[in-house]
């Protein structure tokens, strides 16, 4: 009898939700932004996405760099009822997409032209097998090495071009007593210095086919040794107190003048403006020795759902995300830059610039390569891999061969 | 009617807890076990390939480093925590004045969180702030206490934040064990002029043997499923230098999104369980068919 008149309401109420003419736009998005200015950067596709007459559901799961929000993705999706959109990035996408759960939204990206606004290799993550089903939100840009200015001027060291020139640099201020280089030692910032050092040393094609491809020859070969050495040399440049220490404690001894270099993607940027510093006189900002651009883009993966309402919602969810002010705004907010190219990008800093003139021009040399101590380049058994090695070898006294031999076989092993 | 009521009314009782029993714990411990021998990455999938995760696992290092680290941790916490839970029993036996409070005193490190336990710990023996630091403030500039950020020497840290929080309750089993001895063989020794120490060497000690049994049980399990005092107080590192088997598991299920590796790193967990209860549960329920 009550299963007879819940049947009967659901179907008055979906009948009465078919037959209005317009129906309501409704989305429900998981994400993890929820520190301060990135709560704030969301607040503004929330505002645009009601102003359009939609009706937005917001589910916030904090904790764990989205370890928590992934938890909650899982039990959603095996539960058979999956949020609109969630904030997903780089292979997580296809492999979601794998378990044929993810949605195409190329009606949008193609009338709103993506394929042009894209640069190709960013727009190849937001594509599962030919049809787009995510949307890009910003580009952090991986490779860059801050530095404070005055403990520059000081001690008469210029911003170091290669790995070499930054050796000697750490080296000088470490005899004048200065930290060289303000790291934590947690497993993924080891792993961001890793990454920026691979693509110094062996160049973007390396850096393809080492961490992209994992091809055997590479991650065994000479130059990933020469990696290693040079991961020897930096754990000297790094101060006793290092392990556990969080990246923007680490920022904090660049702006307090306690360490020269940082070596961390561009949301260290935030934490210097936040002090008050102004980029170009108080603190530099510069590409990681070497050629080439990693980046690490945000993304919302649209999932399958079910009824009008829901299709119309994610549609709109889609336009907006790509649109130019929502590029514009999210980004100022977070330090990043737009993943969309022809964003006006006059209020932005110039750090901001100089990636986005970097990525342009990488992008047509072909050197705009996916960061894989961010999630972009491989999934997460194999990027896990790769990490336990390097991080492994950083906090101990492996030689360089005997991490290039754990590297190959741990690749083997995670496939 | 009544009588009916009457025979069945205990089975009635327990067998929602019963049945919730049965499939929370022994059906999702059959589920684990069919997921490890699948190929599950980002979601459980259910054909089953062999034993292809277990190679995996035993291949890696970072599981050797874990169950090398599960082997000194336990052994260590195990027998300091026993060591000196019953030194501090005894001392307390001894009919002193403020036994209560300081008995509350010894006991409280229980009520803490081990989270609370390790940030604690993390502050002290951080070698920028804790105790090497207000050493060499002190004057001696040589002084070094940095076993925190020492790959080789973390995972001892933990034995020491997890002893401070275990022996009091160690302390507690053991009083009441030594409050359990009959009073009257302990009068009859001291009337033959035995002294103290052989009193409790030959005669309340090894009457406690039961006591000693199950502080080993409690402890032996705290120290398997140990994973939120080592998250505080080291997150695994230095490197993956304090990783145990919770926090491998943990790694492989929710950031890596490798569930096969996972299952098949809880079974190993549960056999490492089972080789300690499972005796423990034979001479008991040996004992009690006697």
């Amino acid at each position: 009898m009550i299963k007879k008149s819940v049947l009967a309401v659901t179907t008055a109420l979906s009948l009465t939700a078919t037959n209005a003419v317009f129906a309501t736009p409704e989305v429900e998005v998981l994400h993890w932004w929820t520190s301060g200015g990135e709560a704030k950067s969301v607040g503004v596709l929330k505002d645009e996405f009601a102003s359009r007459g939609g009706e937005w559901t917001d589910m916030p799961v904090a904790g764990g760099g989205g370890d928590a929000a992934m938890t909650a993705l899982r039990a959603r999706v095996l539960s058979g009822n999956a949020p609109t959109a969630v904030q997903l990035k780089g292979p997580a996408i296809q492999e979601w997409y794998e378990e044929g759960v993810l949605s195409d939204i190329s009606a949008v990206a193609e009338k709103e032209n993506w394929d042009d606004l894209l640069p190709e290799s960013i727009a190849s993550h937001m594509k599962c097998e030919g049809t787009w089903c995510a949307a890009p939100v910003n580009v952090h840009r991986v490779d860059w090495i801050w530095a404070n200015a005055a403990v520059l001027a000081e001690h008469d060291i210029e911003m170091p071009t290669t790995w070499a020139e930054f050796n000697l640099a750490a080296e000088k201020l470490q005899a004048a007593g200065v930290t060289p280089l303000a790291h934590g030692g947690q497993a993924w910032q080891d792993a961001t210095v890793f990454e920026t050092v691979v693509l110094g040393l062996g160049g973007p094609e390396f850096f393809q086919q080492a961490l992209v491809d994992l091809d055997e020859a590479a991650l065994t070969s000479d130059t990933m040794v020469q990696v290693f050495d040079q991961m020897r040399i930096m754990r000297g440049f790094v101060d006793d107190n290092f392990p556990g220490r969080d990246w923007n404690l680490a920022t904090a001894m660049v702006i307090n003048g306690e360490a020269g270099f940082q070596i961390m993607g561009d949301w260290a940027k935030g934490e210097f403006l936040a002090a008050g510093k102004t980029p170009g006189t108080d603190f530099l900002c510069a590409s990681t020795p070497g050629d080439g651009f990693l980046y690490n883009v945000d993304s919302f993966a649209m999932f399958d759902v079910r009824g009008s309402d829901k299709e119309e919602g994610q549609m709109l969810l889609a336009e907006l995300i790509m649109g130019q002010n929502f590029q514009k705004v999210f980004n100022l907010n977070k330090g990043s830059i737009p993943a969309r190219t022809d964003v006006a990008l006059d209020d932005f800093d110039s750090c901001a610039l100089t990636s986005s003139n970097e990525m342009a021009a990488s992008a047509e040399g072909g050197s705009l390569l996916p960061s894989y101590a961010h999630g972009m380049a491989l999934r997460g058994a194999q990027s896990g891999a790769i990490t336990d090695v390097v991080t492994a070898h950083f906090n101990s006294d492996m030689s360089s061969q005997d991490a290039v031999q754990m590297l190959a076989t741990a690749v083997k092993n995670s496939m | 009617m009544t009588v009916w009521l009457e025979r069945h009314l205990p089975k009635m009782v327990l067998a929602p807890s019963f049945i919730a029993i049965l499939i929370f714990v022994y059906g999702f411990i059959a589920w684990t076990a069919w997921v490890s021998l699948t190929r599950s990455r980002l979601l459980p999938r259910y054909d089953i390939e062999g034993l292809i995760q277990y190679e995996r696992l035993f291949a890696a290092p970072r599981w050797d480093t874990a169950m090398n680290n599960l082997f000194i941790f336990g052994t260590l916490f195990i027998l300091i925590s026993m060591a000196l839970g019953l030194l501090l029993a005894i001392l307390l036996d001894q009919k002193i004045r403020t036994e209560g409070a300081i008995r509350t005193i010894y006991l409280y490190p229980m009520a803490l969180s081990m989270i609370v336990t390790g940030t604690a710990w993390k502050w002290m023996l951080n070698p920028g702030l804790g105790v090497e630091a207000m050493v060499r403030r002190w004057g001696f500039e040589d002084f070094t206490f940095d076993w925190l950020v020492n790959p080789d020497m973390a995972i001892y840290t933990v034995v020491i934040a997890g002893v401070w929080q275990s022996s009091g309750f160690v302390m507690a089993l053991f009083l009441a064990g030594l409050r359990s001895v009959d009073e009257e063989i302990i009068k009859a020794a001291q009337v033959d002029g035995i002294p103290t120490f052989r009193i409790y060497t030959a005669i309340i000690i090894p009457s406690m043997a039961p006591i000693f049994l199950s502080a080993f049980i409690v402890l032996s399990h705290l120290a398997i499923k140990s994973f939120d005092l080592v998250i505080a107080l080291t997150g695994g590192g230095p490197g993956n230098a304090t990783d145990l088997p919770a926090t491998y598991m943990y790694a492989m299920a929710f950031s890596r999104g490798d569930i096969g590796q996972a299952a098949s790193s809880a079974m190993v967990m549960m056999a490492v369980v089972f080789a300690i209860v499972v005796p423990y549960l034979y001479s008991e329920l040996r004992a009690k068919n006697d």
